[in-house]
């Protein structure tokens, strides 16, 4: 039996043609038969998913109302607490981690009577752009079990690819929510920063980080965003409604730009693979006929933004993960006898390779003698790189752009040279540095059958608008009513 | 040896703890002495995922104090990241501020024992959070609570301008005496509401040629004494040091000792300022505060009379003693409450003797301030003007006070009931008068003598007379009728 | 390896050796930034336009000591536990 969009499963269950427990259930069948296989999961709530679906059913049946997704399994990234369960950020630190507090996302879904079902495996504390570096278990790509689901929100990606759950969080640093959408064939957003509370996710890049959905179509993203996005007093970083009011993303989705002016980069598919250039080409050519203008635009630092983004994003990072030392919470090492040792030992042993990578390069970036050349140098890049877009955007609506140079790659084929693996990270980092939102939406396959994405980017606080731009493909387009063939 | 001479060079770091009801980034109550990690949430426990949140009362009692301090109130400033790793730092970083610390460059005026002030430049006070504590417990571990662990603290840093231990302490008087009068901190040092740090050295000048002793940082002082012996102490030791070594400033070789409150000397903690790096950094998870005219007029309108202008006030104003001025405004409470008696129409001295020989007496038998020992400043106004117009003398007001205080009657009323009037009336005096100089003719002959013994031999009549009436006698009317008796 | 000392991870010294190896071709990766001209540009340390983002100061429910301690690796009546402080550490 196929998975249904959330869309359409919300409906189905408030009009009472199936009911919640009925869909939590055949999603935790599937997560049963075919998990074992892709990994998606770190843990999976069975009892009290099917708990939640049996109280929404009841509400249902007396006729009382219910919220905006009415009883559809959705699953969390494993980097935003719940209260309930372990909430580990993959990572060995964390392993028995019980957060005694919700996220404020996970109170928002839970408010729309979603059922969490489980949280999803990811890169060790959103370090990587595989889920190769999860600390806990190894996830696939559903389209290919010998390939990386992308990360680091590869999790994710994979449950909504393989039909494990209706929809997913996923958090996007530089580009962790819309690489592994590509990568798996699925949409993927990332919101303006500041557009989603933060507040509960476990912070990687606190000034990069975001919150955003990764569903099998743009219509759920908007259904998801409906929920998730607004103000939250517990994040200063989180916009005010008065300053920029959420929107009902669902209600004017279908209808498409007018006069939509698209912007170019050509100079920047001199990295991408043929197979991604030709779709996003064909995928531009979709946009022709329905009215849109192609503008060339130049991003000229544009090149900049990786060196940029591992100075800043590593810098922050360091200073993030200095409250994984063992003495409060998570992971202390047996071994420590004085508690510079507790500090010390207990993060060697349960921080994985990448995690003390970076912690190490950002610590380096702030020490005395090196800020100045490396954190204040990369945090001009970035305003360089911001200004870039600001004046592109004065010209288009979005710009469109591949996600990743390539589609999703052998495992083992990157683990060995890190650098190489932040260079394919090039297409997603500006919108990270200049914080402004950015979807991936399935645009084609390449030879091999892996599926390409395209990435909208456009002005901060024009989720609305994007949405709308991504939809209008979507209308002409079926890439995304393809599945992998899961058994 | 003898022709050495040397002139003490000290600087203070004070860290004043504000008395807001909750934490500076949570909503935890502030509270001394609650049961161990009872105040402390999932912010200040420095969980994943969590963020911090400004309290608007925090900053405005800082922009307070530094607008008392005099110093420049920054108009635009934000929050920076200090790393160090300790047990008691949840985040192993402190919020504080680097860069631009909400006020700068004021001076604090104090009071020097010769009835001059001395004004002591003040560099910065910032906004930071304080860690928790480390309890040392029996065996070979240590205990960490964390409920002081995020509680908003005035760091405030002067000049090194201090050249007596003296000056230090009466800094410290004075600084307690402003924060007090403002309410931005109960400032009990016992509590740790305010904390001292010393930087101590000397400039020795000896066969003509100066030298400079290394600076010693002196932490662990919670008393105005300790504060005081400890300088006095590194005086004695830096000059000793220097005859015995030698030794002068250098760069790094300044150095932190410990006050053994026990011993009464300080102890080596660390020899060398070793070398932290704190790496500070603008923290992405709060954005900046910026002061606008309206804002800050609104805190300088929450301003008042701050001590010392009061306390040259009320001598010159009232021409009380600059002793009797001290004690009235040592206390805010005290001095607005010899203020509203004297508006009453108490005549200065009158309530001042009332107050400081009688009322602050009563208070701090009950155990609280003046205000709130019953009587009201009109009534103490009351009881004055009757000292002035003689229905009672000081004693009897003295004991009418004390019955004000138990019982909440009038003074006049008490008078009568006490029958504490004073006898003014001249014929009954008179006859009295008469019937002791009947019977003390030898004294009357001393007086009428006008040698050696008249002086005191009139004080004898007139205590014969005030013994007769138990007191009540106005003695300024005995003495005149004495005198007309006597020529 | 200063870095790892100020991170406070213990490292192998063969994990000492990859490691520098590693950031030493990050960092000169990174220092490509230095191409660009950058004396005029401010720094953007945050991409909102917002300030003065501050609450009341009203104080809420905290957790509790039973729920402070949950995750404790290793606590001690009502405080959490480490192996002796010697020293006095760097203070607030
Ligand atoms: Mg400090
Ligand atoms: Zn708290």
């Amino acid at each position: 039996m196929e998975v249904l969009s959330l869309r359409a499963l919300r409906d189905n269950i408030a009009a009472g043609r199936t009911t919640s427990v009925e869909a939590v259930r055949m999603v935790l069948e599937r997560i049963g038969r075919i998990d074992t296989m892709v990994g998606a999961y770190i843990s999976v709530f069975e009892e009290q998913a099917l708990a939640r679906a049996a109280e929404i059913d009841g509400r249902i049946a007396a006729g009382l109302p219910v919220g905006a997704l009415a009883g559809a399994p959705v699953a969390v990234k494993d980097n935003m607490c719940t209260a309930f369960g372990a909430t580990t950020c993959a990572s060995r630190i964390l392993k028995n981690f019980q957060a005694p507090y919700d996220a404020t996302v996970v109170g928002r879904l839970s408010a729309a009577d979603a059922v969490i079902v489980g949280k999803t495996n990811m890169d060790e504390f959103a370090m990587g752009s595989s889920t190769e570096n999860s600390g806990l278990r190894r996830t696939v790509n559903p389209w290919d079990t010998g390939r990386v689901p992308g990360g680091s929100s590869g999790g994710s990606a994979a449950a909504v690819a393989a039909g494990l759950c209706a929809a997913a969080l996923g958090s996007d640093t530089g580009g962790s929510i819309r690489q592994p959408a590509a990568f798996c064939g699925v949409v993927g957003l990332k919101p303006t920063y500041g557009r989603v509370s933060r507040y509960g996710l476990v912070a990687y890049g606190s000034s990069l980080d975001q919150i955003g959905p990764l569903t099998r179509t743009v219509e759920d993203a908007a259904l998801l965003m409906n929920v998730i996005a607004g103000h939250d007093p517990s994040d200063s970083t989180s916009v005010c409604e008065s300053m920029a009011p959420v929107s009902d993303y669902l209600a004017d989705l279908d209808r498409p730009v007018e006069g939509l002016r698209i912007g170019v980069v050509s100079s920047l598919n001199a990295g991408a693979d043929p197979a991604v250039v030709k779709a996003l080409d064909e995928a531009l050519a979709v946009y022709r006929p329905l009215g849109a203008e192609l503008i060339e635009v130049e991003l000229p630092h544009f090149d900049y933004a990786i060196a940029a983004y591992y100075v800043i994003a590593t810098a922050e990072a360091s200073s993030n993960l200095a409250r994984y030392d063992g003495v409060h919470y998570g992971h202390r090492s047996k071994q420590a006898e004085d508690y510079v040792a507790v500090y010390s030992k207990s993060r060697a042993e349960a921080l994985g390779q990448e995690v003390k990578r970076r912690i190490m390069l950002g610590t380096y970036a702030l020490s005395s003698g090196y800020y100045d050349a490396y954190y204040l140098k990369a945090l001009k890049v970035r305003n360089l790189i911001r200004t870039d877009l600001v004046s592109a955007f004065e010209r288009c609506d979005c710009i469109i752009m591949p996600v990743a140079p390539t589609t999703a790659f052998n495992i083992g084929e990157k683990t060995d040279d890190p650098l190489q693996m932040y260079l394919s990270d090039i297409y997603t980092i500006s919108a990270n540095l200049a914080g402004i939102p950015g979807i991936s939406i399935p645009c084609g396959f390449d030879g091999r059958g892996m599926p390409i994405g395209m990435q909208i980017l456009s002005p901060a606080f024009s989720e609305d608008r994007l949405l709308r731009i991504a939809r209008m493909y979507e209308r002409q387009t079926q890439w995304h009513q393809r599945r992998p063939d899961m058994g | 040896m003898s022709d050495l001479q040397y002139k003490v060079v000290v600087g203070l770091e004070i860290h004043v703890q504000l008395c807001t009801k909750s934490k500076m980034f949570c909503g935890c109550a502030v509270e001394f002495g609650a049961e161990p990690n009872s105040r402390v949430c999932p912010v200040c426990l420095g969980m994943p995922g969590v963020l911090p949140v400004m309290n608007r009362l925090a900053v405005e009692y800082a922009i307070l104090a530094g607008l008392a301090l005099n110093c420049r109130i920054a108009r635009r400033t934000k929050w920076d990241r200090k790393s160090y790793y300790y047990p008691d730092l949840p985040k192993n970083y402190q919020i504080s501020q680097y860069d631009l610390p909400l006020s700068a460059e004021g001076y604090i005026e104090i009071p020097l024992d010769d009835g001059r002030t001395k004004k002591i430049r003040i560099t910065r006070a910032h906004l930071e959070e304080d860690a928790g504590k480390n309890l040392h417990a029996e065996g070979n571990y240590s205990q960490v609570d964390l409920n002081r662990t995020g509680t908003p603290l005035l760091e405030i840093v002067t000049e090194p301008d201090m050249s007596s231990a003296a000056e230090v302490r009466a800094l410290a008087v004075e600084l307690q005496r402003i924060v007090r009068y403002l309410g931005v901190s109960e400032a009990d040092m016992q509590k740790g509401h305010m904390r001292f740090e010393p930087n101590v050295n000397l400039i020795i000048t000896r066969g003509g040629r100066q030298y400079k002793t290394p600076i010693v940082e002196v932490k662990n002082l919670n008393s105005f004494r300790s504060l005081e012996r400890s300088v006095e102490y590194e005086i004695g030791r830096q000059i000793d040091e220097f005859l015995e070594t030698g030794r002068t400033l250098e760069i790094g070789n300044k150095s932190t000792r410990g006050w053994d409150d026990v011993r009464e000397i300080t102890v080596l903690q660390r020899e060398k300022e070793e070398a932290h790096d704190y790496r500070y950094f603008p923290d992405p998870d709060l954005v900046p505060v910026e002061v606008d005219e309206a804002w800050l007029a609104e805190i300088q309108s929450r301003l008042c009379e701050l001590p010392l202008a009061r306390q040259r006030r009320f001598a010159e104003e009232y021409g009380l003693s600059a002793y009797d001025a001290g004690v009235l405004t040592a206390e805010r409470e005290t001095a607005d409450f010899f203020d509203q008696a004297v508006r009453a129409g108490g005549e200065p001295k009158r309530v001042c003797n009332l107050l400081t020989q009688v009322g602050m007496k009563l208070a701090n038998e009950k155990g609280g301030g003046i205000a709130r020992l019953g009587p009201s400043t009109q009534a103490v106004a009351e009881l004055a003007k009757m000292i002035d117009d003689g229905t009672v003398n000081a004693t009897a007001a003295g004991t009418i006070f004390a019955e004000m205080v138990a019982t909440g009657k009038n003074p006049a009323a008490l008078a009568d009931e006490l029958n504490l009037v004073q006898k003014s009336d001249a014929g009954e005096l008179e006859a009295m008068v008469d019937e002791v100089l009947a019977a003390n003719a030898e004294a009357v002959a001393d007086v009428r003598s006008g040698g050696k013994k008249a002086g005191k031999a009139r004080g004898f009549l007139l205590g014969q007379v005030m013994q007769r009436t138990k007191g009540q006698a106005n003695p300024k009317v005995v003495s005149e009728i004495l005198g007309k008796k006597l020529g | 390896m200063k870095v790892a000392k100020l991170s406070r991870l213990e490292l192998t010294e063969t994990e000492v050796d990859q490691f520098t190896g590693q950031l030493c071709a990050i960092l000169e990766y990174v220092e490509k930034m230095n191409e660009l001209d950058t004396a005029d540009v401010d720094p953007l340390a945050h991409c909102l336009p917002i300030r003065n983002v501050l609450r009341a100061d009203v104080p809420v429910e905290s957790l509790g000591t039973q729920r402070v301690l949950a995750n404790a690796p290793v606590r001690d009546e009502q405080f959490f536990r480490v192996p002796r402080i010697l020293d006095e550490g760097s203070g607030a």
